[in-house]
């Protein structure tokens, strides 16, 4: 049936001309890696990825994919290929299994009680 | 240390692996993750079988969303008012968008986006069905608006669950965006409905019209689909096709009675026993002979695509720099 979109049917009849395409690998150029900073005072956060041809156009396709309806206060762009990352394995590296409550706060939970314990010791202040 | 997943074209051709060869270690940790309701990133180690449905399944989404443009783009130009046309730019240039993200969740499981692309222009990838059905009247836009995009939403929402991460935070997206859709969909359907004879008798015949793909639009029933016991354990798949076109009809049949009209299909009710809605039979035939490439608008979808990639090449050449180098998106 012919077109009922009249953009289409003015692309007619070379839109049934075009020969079977196929893509070569990087016709649609590179991976960039998006960050977002919400507001003033937050963190710029991870929000997806694009195609683009260099970090200029990266930038301003990330506007139009990511900041199109909520606004924000800066917009970064990396390319993919920039970003060390670790692995899966080295997860376990995050998880010490050693005692660390000495860097913590909860590791001085008892410093009122010794206090209290030990009042006695403590000379009244002149 | 590490920078990028690389798998090979080649590799995509091995991707039939049994799940029964994969390391048994590796598979039951992998399950245990799964279980415990973690999220699957792109450089965990998962099984192939894993990998290739979610590249079949993000990818046959993302081909929805820029196929699915192009109905509701037949009326772009003749909008009736100017707020109607903003708003249904906005609308398909988000669904564009989602094409945009969804490709990328797909290729950080590694299947490039030309190959993705290649693959729906050859016609070896599908896509929805629904999106192979014509928009013959402003009628036709306002129900797909609402109704095609409530069943995305139901759709999208339940994968939203899934344990694949770049999928998933993809899919929360999108899911923000299509409440516009739904929102924009319903209040097109009330101004007819609301409207003068002609208004409502062109919203009935685009319902009458659209009704049989809307009931297709989830798939073939439950009967007639392939085991999927492993994909639901994996949390690629988190309802069955039946499970969600009942959701729903009992969403919106009330919401279209509401609005006095008739939905074309007299056996349509709810059983106070079963709570179950019932229906005729909506020809599953049909559906497979549109999917297989013979419905109203296949070869026009194709070739509009196929169109849009060979009259922007140059553009995309002229802006590529020769030190490209291909890279999978990190997540
Ligand atoms: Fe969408
Ligand atoms: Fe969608
Ligand atoms: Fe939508």
């Amino acid at each position: 049936m012919a077109s009922l979109d009249p953009r289409i049917q003015r692309a007619e009849p070379e839109l049934w001309q075009i020969p079977d395409t196929a893509l070569a690998p990087l016709d649609h150029w590179t991976t960039y890696e998006v960050f977002l900073q919400k507001t003033r005072g937050s963190h710029a956060q991870h929000v997806g990825s694009l195609h683009a041809p260099d970090p200029e156009m990266a930038l301003v396709l990330a506007k139009e994919q990511y900041t199109r309806r909520s606004p924000c206060v800066s917009l970064w762009v990396v390319p993919t290929a920039c970003i060390l990352k670790t692995t899966t394995e080295e997860e376990g590296m995050f998880h010490p299994a050693v005692d660390k409550t000495y860097r913590e706060p909860q590791g001085y939970l008892n410093t009122r009680e010794r206090l209290e314990k030990y009042r006695h010791r403590i000379p009244p202040s002149s | 240390m590490y920078g990028n997943l690389v798998v090979r074209p080649e590799d995509i051709e091995n991707w039939g692996k049994k799940v029964e060869q994969e390391d048994p270690e590796k598979l039951a940790e992998f399950e245990a993750r799964i279980q415990r309701g973690e999220k699957i990133e792109p450089w965990d180690w998962m099984p192939f079988e894993y990998r290739r449905q979610l590249i079949r399944m993000i990818e046959q989404h993302a081909h929805s969303e820029i196929i699915g443009a192009l109905p509701e783009g037949t009326w772009i130009t003749r909008a009736p008012n100017f707020r109607r046309k903003l708003a249904l730019m906005a609308k398909v240039q988000d669904e564009v968008g989602h094409a945009q993200l969804l490709y990328s969740a797909a290729e950080t499981l590694g299947k490039t986006r030309e190959q993705m692309i290649n693959d729906l222009l050859s016609g070896k990838s599908k896509y929805s069905n629904i999106f192979n059905y014509p928009a013959k009247t402003w009628a036709d836009t306002a129900i797909i608006a609402w109704l095609v995009d409530a069943g995305a939403i139901i759709n999208q929402t339940t994968n939203s669950r899934g344990s694949y991460g770049p999928y998933v935070r993809a899919l929360e997206r999108i899911c923000w965006e299509e409440s516009f859709h739904l929102k924009y969909g319903y209040d097109s359907v009330v101004y007819l409905a609301t409207g003068t004879p002609q208004q409502r008798a062109m919203l009935q015949d685009a319902l009458n019209r659209w009704w049989r793909p809307i009931m297709h639009f989830f798939g073939p029933p439950d009967t007639q689909s392939v085991h999927t016991e492993k994909l639901v354990r994996w949390k690629v798949k988190l309802a069955t096709n039946d499970e969600m076109r009942q959701q729903f009809l009992d969403m919106y049949v009330p919401k279209i009675w509401e609005l006095g009209l008739t939905i074309p299909d007299p056996n349509l009710r709810k059983n106070p026993e079963t709570g179950k809605w019932e229906y005729s039979d909506p020809d599953w035939d049909e559906f497979w002979r549109v999917i297989n490439g013979d419905g109203p608008c296949n070869k026009e979808r194709l070739a509009v695509r196929r169109f849009a990639e060979e009259k922007g090449r140059w553009v995309r050449e002229a802006l590529r720099s020769p030190q490209a180098q291909y890279v999978t998106p990190l997540a």
